[in-house]
C-alpha cells in the first residue's frame, strides 16, 4: 500500500508575524519558512505506518512555489521515498489545493491519504474535509491515535473531540487529518539528508492535473489585533474598587 | 534572535501545547510556561523563576537542616564554604564606617524616601546571589535614577568610608554582586533609558540598567541584535554585562565587550564622573580608560552608561546537532568548519556524553536528536547568514564533508526553529541539569583547546567513583566549563579538586576564569592566572581610582593586597 502525505510550506511557527504596511497580507519576504508543524506529524505517521511493514512506499507532495522544493526536500530526509511538487506561483486557497490532491490520488492510487489538521498560516482546517468530499472516500479528522489493520483492509482512528475521545473505524482507502498529540516528529539525520538528495521529486503544473486556480474567496484587509494596553499599578483596595466601578464599569 | 529566545521557553514541555496557541501569548494563559520560562532561558546562568527558587531554597534549608540534624562538623566546615560564603575567613575591614541615621536621611534627601530601601525581605534578594550560595547582611538599598545621583551617593560613600557594592542583575556566578558585610547595595536598575540608537552604525547608548533582553527586544525592531547573548539576559543588565565582561554564545562570531563596547560613562568612588562615552569606532586619544572598567566588577567604579556596536540581524539561523567519536574529531571539526562555514559560523559548543546523559535525565521534554547509540561526545554548531538558501546549502556542504572525512559520526541539522531551539536546549539545560542532579562544584577555564579535555580526563581518574566529572563549554572559544556533580557537598571531594584544577590550568597558561569573572569565590586565586608584579599594577590602579576601597571590597584582587593597602 501507497500513503500519500500533503505537506505545506509555511511562515515557521517561532517568527514573530507582521502584517503588510497595505494590509494585503503577512510579510514572507526574509522570513523563515518551515514545514507546517501539522504536516510534520502527518508525514511522521505515514513513516511510522511504513516501519511497521504496512505501507510500502510514503509520497510526500507540497504544493506552490519553487521553494516548496525545500520543504519537499526535508519530507525526504525524514524518510519520504519520493516528492510530488505541483508548482503554482498565485494563492491556493483549500478547495483547489483539495481538487489538485484528487488529481494526484488518482494519478498514484494511495491507500490513504494523510495530511495535517490545519496549515498554521491561515488555520483553514478545510483542506482534508474537502479532498475526502470529493474523493468520496471516508474521513477520520483530529486523529490522536491511528492503527491500521492490513487485512480487514481498515484503519481505527481515535479523534479528539469535545468531551473527550471518539474512535472510528474507516474503511481503505481513507482520509486521515492529524492532530498535535499523534506523535512526535523525528530529526532529519545526516545520514538521511544525504539520502534525500538523490530521492526523486516530480514536478506537476495544475494544467497537467486538468485543475483549474480559481479563487472562491477574496481578502479583503489583514490587520494586527489590537495592542494590549499597559497595565496600572493601584495604590489601594479603594482605588481598584473604584476603578472597576467606573472605569472599567465590571462591577 | 529574540524569536528564538522566547521559543526556548516553551521546549521544556511538549510543544503541542504551544501548538495550538500559537501566536497567542501561551505565557500568561498557561501557568506551566510560567515555570518553564527561568527554565529554558538560560545559558551558563540560569535564571530560576518563583518555583524554581522556592526549589532551591528548599534544598538550601533541607541540607541545612541535614547538617544540623546529624551534627557532623565536617560537614559544618562545609557550609561556611560552599553556602555561608568566603565571609567566615574573611574581617571585615575595620576601616569602613557602619551606617547611622544621618547618612539614611542624607540618602532620602538625595534620592527621595522611595529609593533608599530598607525593606528586609527587599534587603534579602539584594544580598543573596541567585545560587543562594554568598549571603551578606547589608542593610541598605539605594537605587538612584541618575549620573548624577549616583555620583552624589559614591561622594558621600567615600566621604564617610561606607564600603558600597554596585549590583545589577544579580546574576553573577562568583558572588562579585552581593554584600560580603554589610556594604551599601548600590542597584542602577531604575536607569533604564535607551538614549540612542544609530540606525546606520548601528551604535546603542544606553543607561546601564537596562536588562538585556529588553534591548534586545527594542534591537530587533530595529533590524539590529545585541553582540551578547546570554542565558540571564531575562534579568542581567548591560552595566553587570560590560562591568564582568560577561561573555555568552556569540563570543565565537562577535567577539568580546572589549571590542563592541565603544564608549562608558562611569561613576569614581569620589563621586566623579567620567565622560567616555564616544560612539565612534576609532579614537586613539591616549590612553583608552574604558577598557579598565570592562571586567573590573565594579571595583574601579560604578558603569552608568554604556555605547555599543550591535551587529545586524541576519535571517538565516541553522543549527546543526552533531556526535563525534573523541576529542580530537571535535577539534578537527572546529578547524574544518573555521575554514569551510567562515563568516557564517555563529557558534561551535561541544558536550561530552555524561553532559548528555545529564541532560536527558534531569530535565524534562529533552530528546536526544541522535539515534541512540554510543556518541563520547557531542557537538552544536550554529550558522548565522543572510541568505537562507546559500547558507543552509553551506552548512549542508560541510556536514557531509565533515561525515565523508569521519570526523562526525552522526549528526542532525534542524529543519524550522522549534528543532534548533530544542538542539540549544540541550546545551542550555546543562547548569539546570546540573543543580538537580545534586551539588555541583563549579569552574569556568580558558585552556588551549589541545589539552582542554586531558583536565576532565584526569580528573575523572582522580575523583573515581566518588563524582560525575561533566564536561561542556565554548569550544570555539577555548572555554571548558568543567562541572564536578556528586549527590552532597563534601570537604573530602573538594579538596580533591582544588587547587589541583587551578594549578593544572596555571601549568597549562589557562585561564582560572575564563568567562564569569573573580568575585568573591576567587579573589584570592589570581595568582594562578596572573603573575605578582602584574597583580601588584592592579593594586595601585585600584589604589589610584578608589583609594579607600570602598567599590566592591574583599573582591576580584586577594585580600592580601587589599588589607596591607
Amino acid at each position: 500500500m501507497k500513503i500519500m502525505v500533503a505537506i505545506k510550506r509555511v511562515i515557521d511557527y517561532a517568527v514573530k508575524i507582521r502584517v503588510k504596511p497595505d494590509k494585503s497580507g503577512v510579510e514572507t519576504k526574509n522570513v523563515k519558512m518551515s514545514m507546517n508543524p501539522f504536516c510534520e506529524i502527518a508525514l511522521e505517521e505515514a513513516l511510522r505506518i511504513k516501519e511497521s511493514g504496512m505501507a510500502s512506499e510514503v509520497v510526500a507532495v507540497s504544493m506552490g512555489p519553487t521553494q516548496c522544493v525545500d520543504t519537499l526536500r526535508t519530507g525526504l530526509a525524514m524518510g519520504a521515498d519520493r516528492g510530488i511538487h505541483v508548482e503554482a506561483t498565485g494563492a491556493l486557497l483549500p478547495l483547489s489545493v483539495a481538487r489538485l490532491l484528487r488529481a494526484l490520488v488518482e494519478v498514484e492510487e494511495p491507500g490513504l491519504l494523510i495530511l495535517g489538521k490545519q496549515a498554521i498560516d491561515d488555520d483553514c482546517n478545510q483542506t482534508g474535509q474537502m479532498v475526502a468530499g470529493l474523493l468520496n472516500w471516508p474521513q477520520g479528522t483530529f486523529a490522536s491515535k491511528v492503527v491500521l489493520d492490513k487485512e480487514k483492509q481498515a484503519v481505527t482512528v481515535d479523534r479528539e473531540v469535545d468531551g473527550g475521545l471518539e474512535t472510528l473505524c474507516l474503511d481503505l482507502p481513507a482520509v486521515i487529518t492529524t492532530d498535535l498529540r499523534l506523535n512526535q516528529p523525528r530529526y532529519a539525520t545526516l545520514p538521511n539528508i544525504m539520502k534525500a538528495k538523490s530521492k526523486v521529486i516530480k514536478k506537476f503544473s495544475p494544467q497537467d492535473l486538468n485543475v483549474e486556480i480559481k479563487s472562491d474567496l477574496e481578502v479583503v484587509q489583514v490587520t494586527e489585533p489590537p495592542k494590549r494596553k499597559a497595565g496600572v499599578i493601584v495604590s489601594s483596595v479603594d482605588e481598584l474598587i473604584d476603578k472597576l466601578k467606573n472605569e472599567a464599569n465590571v462591577i | 534572535m529574540q524569536n528564538w529566545g522566547r521559543t526556548r521557553r516553551f521546549l521544556i514541555y511538549p510543544a503541542v501545547n504551544f501548538l495550538n496557541n500559537r501566536r497567542s501569548n501561551p505565557i500568561a494563559a498557561n501557568p506551566v510556561f510560567n515555570s518553564a520560562f527561568g527554565l529554558a532561558n538560560h545559558r551558563d546562568s540560569p535564571l530560576y523563576s518563583e518555583s524554581e527558587k522556592s526549589n532551591l531554597h528548599t534544598c538550601f534549608h533541607s541540607l541545612r537542616d541535614k547538617v544540623v540534624e546529624t551534627g557532623i562538623r565536617s560537614a559544618i566546615r562545609f557550609q561556611h564554604r560552599g553556602f555561608g560564603s568566603d565571609a567566615t575567613k574573611i574581617q571585615r575591614n575595620p576601616l569602613f564606617s557602619t551606617l547611622n541615621s544621618e547618612d539614611i536621611s542624607y540618602f532620602k534627601g538625595v534620592l527621595g524616601e522611595k529609593n533608599v530601601i530598607q525593606d528586609e525581605e527587599r534587603l534579602l534578594t539584594a544580598n543573596t546571589d541567585w545560587m543562594h550560595k554568598y549571603r551578606g547582611s547589608s542593610k541598605l538599598l539605594l537605587q538612584p535614577r541618575s549620573t548624577e545621583e549616583v555620583s552624589q551617593i559614591l561622594k558621600y560613600c567615600n566621604s564617610r568610608s561606607l564600603a558600597v557594592v554596585p549590583q545589577g542583575g544579580n546574576t553573577g556566578l562568583v558572588g562579585g554582586s552581593v554584600p560580603v558585610f554589610d556594604e551599601v547595595v548600590i542597584n542602577v536598575s531604575l536607569m533604564n533609558n535607551i538614549i540612542s540608537f544609530d540606525k546606520v552604525s548601528g551604535i546603542l547608548v544606553c543607561e546601564a540598567g537596562c536588562i538585556l533582553e529588553n534591548l534586545i527586544t527594542f534591537l530587533d525592531t530595529q533590524g539590529y541584535i545585541m553582540p551578547l547573548d546570554l542565558g540571564a539576559k531575562g534579568s542581567s543588565q548591560i552595566g553587570g554585562n560590560v562591568s564582568t565582561n560577561a561573555g555568552g554564545l556569540r563570543l565565537v562570531r562577535y567577539g568580546s565587550l572589549h571590542g563592541n563596547v565603544l564608549g562608558l560613562e562611569v561613576v569614581l568612588a569620589n563621586g566623579d564622573v567620567l565622560d567616555m562615552l564616544g560612539t565612534l569606532r576609532k579614537d586613539n586619544t591616549g590612553y583608552d580608560l574604558k577598557h579598565l572598567f570592562i571586567g573590573s566588577e565594579g571595583s574601579l567604579g560604578i558603569v552608568t552608561k554604556v555605547s555599543i556596536l550591535t551587529p545586524p540581524k541576519l535571517s538565516a539561523v541553522n543549527v546543526a546537532f552533531l556526535a563525534c567519536k573523541d576529542y580530537f574529531s571535535c577539534q578537527k571539526l572546529l578547524v574544518e568548519a573555521k575554514w569551510k562555514l567562515g563568516e557564517i559560523l555563529s557558534a561551535f559548543e561541544f558536550l561530552d556524553n555524561l553532559a548528555m546523559d545529564l541532560v536527558l535525565n534531569h530535565l524534562e521534554g529533552v530528546r536526544n536528536p541522535l539515534p541512540p547509540s554510543l556518541h563520547s561526545f557531542y557537538v552544536l554548531i550554529e550558522t548565522t547568514g543572510s541568505d537562507e538558501a546559500y547558507s543552509k546549502e553551506k552548512l549542508e556542504a560541510f556536514l557531509l564533508h565533515a561525515m565523508g572525512a569521519g570526523l562526525i559520526t552522526d549528526g542532525a541539522l534542524a529543519q524550522d526553529i522549534n528543532q534548533a531551539s530544542s538542539f540549544w536546549l540541550i546545551r542550555e539545560g546543562l547548569p539546570e541539569a546540573l543543580m538537580k542532579a545534586g551539588a555541583v562544584y563549579k569552574y569556568d577555564l580558558s585552556l588551549p583547546i589541545e589539552n582542554m579535555y586531558n583536565l576532565v580526563e584526569e580528573m575523572r581518574i582522580r575523583l573515581g567513583e566518588s563524582a560525575t566529572v561533566v564536561a561542556y563549554g565554548h569550544l570555539g572559544d577555548g572555554n571548558l566549563h568543567l562541572n564536578i556533580s556528586t549527590p552532597q557537598y563534601e570537604d573530602k571531594i573538594l579538596a580533591q579538586i582544588e587547587p589541583y584544577v587551578y594549578e593544572w590550568t596555571s601549568k597549562h597558561r589557562g585561564s582560572i576564569s575564563a568567562e564569569h569573572g573573580l568575585g568573591l569565590m576567587k579573589a584570592n586565586e589570581i595568582f594562578y592566572s596572573k603573575p605578582t608584579n602584574v597583580v601588584h599594577l592592579m593594586g595601585s590602579i585600584k589604589k589610584a581610582l578608589d583609594p579607600k576601597g570602598i567599590l566592591n571590597p574583599y573582591k576580584v584582587l586577594p585580600h592580601s593586597l587589599s588589607s596591607s593597602s
